[in-house]
């Protein structure tokens, strides 16, 4: 690891002014468990690092009035949001999707902000947070930007995240109505591993046995989350018939762009990618029938 | 870049002078000679450095000790108490917890973190807890067996 200089403030507005002062020689860390690994391994060598460890303010969970929205402090780690019981209730898919993330250990660490600036379209909170229409909060001296998760990734480990600009909160609606979700991680190795595909699927039922509405957002099959919305198209308004299913997840196939590596060749992922979003949308489905019923 | 940061490990303060790269793995055993942590994969994936944090498990091969300045740090060495080996150590000893050993303080770093969380945790919950400690001897039904029997020694002796 490159040489460099530590920076610990305990209020944004010296965070904002550290990231003023050192520019693009600063980087700024939370949990670690991603900044730390770029630079042992000197994929990025900063000559400063501003760690938020004690920055006040940013470690919290509350519901938004009125809308049963959910917001989360950037510096929440990940253990504490699957373990949260508001989150639970209000978003079980958010909650079974952080405890997938690697090892309880590496989710004691790293914090939901952090994973989310580090840009790896491997993760698997993005494709679920995209699902459900999450946004961000980026603060910088100068004020405050919303974005939606969906248009935070911009490349491999590349983000909208500009210049003074900290990523302070995430925003999660409320789950829809009468919907079903899952989100599914096909891990051929370890269960610690990123997916060699992941997929969230949330499917709302209309009257009839009509698909109202569906969302589907694959991970770890581009350079960025995917989010199908050629193959919603095809699903949404149809009948929910497993033709109409499997005709839906056959065309994510054409909007997946894998690379091939040690999880599969990419024409296996993009198989994969179809097996699994189906299979998504049928749990998803089921689901939603289930709870229909308990209601 | 040398910076002053103050530990607690094991209870005892202590005051370093240490670059900002140095990573807690190698403060603890190179500065402080606390060996008992190892390092294995250097990358945050095979639990073999796993202290605890503010109480939290952490990897320390992937924390910046300059990061958790101010914090309380609890090893493999700081977790008996008055010569009296905590229940997950001996558990290990009488259950065949270890065969080579240099998991073995990750293992029990872990699994006392996992029943300080969850004193009585099922099959399913150790083996989900402790899938991010690997043993490349492989010796996992003796782990998952020490495990379950410090839970039960603890569960008897709070009773």
């Amino acid at each position: 690891m490159n040489d460099f200089e530590f920076h610990s403030p305990s209020t944004l507005e010296e965070a904002f002014e550290l990231l003023e002062r050192y520019g693009d020689d600063a980087r700024v860390m939370a949990g670690g468990t991603g900044v730390v690994l770029q630079m042992k391994q000197r994929l990025s060598q900063p000559g400063h690092v501003i760690g938020l460890r004690k920055v006040a303010g940013l470690s919290y969970i509350k519901p938004v009035a009125g809308n049963g929205a959910v917001e989360v402090g950037a510096l929440v780690t990940h253990r504490t949001l699957e373990n949260d019981p508001t989150v639970n209730q209000a978003l079980p898919m958010v909650t079974a999707t952080y405890r997938r993330v690697a090892t309880p250990r590496i989710r004691s660490m790293a914090t939901v902000g952090g994973g989310l600036v580090h840009g790896d379209p491997n993760e698997d909170p993005p494709p679920t947070l995209i699902a459900l229409g999450a946004t961000v909060v980026l603060t910088s001296a100068s004020g405050r930007r919303d974005l939606p998760v969906e248009d935070l990734f911009i490349d491999f480990y590349e983000t909208d995240v500009q210049p003074g600009e900290i990523l302070t909160s995430i925003t999660i609606p409320p789950q829809p109505a009468g919907s079903g979700w899952a989100y599914l991680k096909f891990l051929p190795r370890t269960a610690d591993d990123y997916a060699t595909v992941s997929v969230a699927a949330v499917v709302t039922p209309g009257e009839g046995g009509i698909c109202g509405d569906v969302k589907i957002v694959l991970g770890a099959v581009g350079m960025t989350p995917v989010h199908a919305t050629q193959a919603e198209d095809l699903l949404r308004g149809m009948a929910l018939t497993q033709e109409n299913i499997a005709a839906c997840a056959s065309a994510v196939k054409d909007v997946v762009d894998p690379l091939d590596d040690f999880r599969g060749s990419a024409g296996y992922k993009r198989d994969m990618a179809e097996v699994f979003t189906r299979r998504a949308i049928q749990q998803a489905i089921q689901q939603a029938l289930e709870n229909g019923q308990t209601v | 870049m040398n910076q002053q940061i103050r530990l607690t490990i094991n209870g005892t303060e202590h005051e370093l002078e240490i670059p900002a790269r140095r990573l807690l793995v190698d403060c603890l055993r190179y500065d402080l000679g606390l060996t008992g942590t190892k390092e294995g994969c250097s990358v945050g994936v095979c639990g073999a450095c796993t202290v605890l944090i503010d109480g939290e498990m952490a990897a320390s091969c992937i924390t910046l000790a300059v990061a958790v300045d101010g914090a309380q740090i609890t090893t493999i060495e700081g977790i008996a108490q008055d010569g009296r080996l905590h229940p997950v150590q001996q558990a290990f000893i009488d259950h065949g917890g270890f065969q080579c050993g240099i998991c073995t303080p990750g293992q029990v770093m872990a699994a006392k973190a996992l029943l300080d969380e969850n004193p009585s945790p099922t099959e399913d919950e150790i083996k989900a807890w402790m899938m991010g400690n690997l043993c490349r001897c492989t010796g996992y039904y003796g782990i998952l067996n020490s495990v379950a029997a410090a839970a039960a020694s603890q569960g008897e002796g709070t009773r």
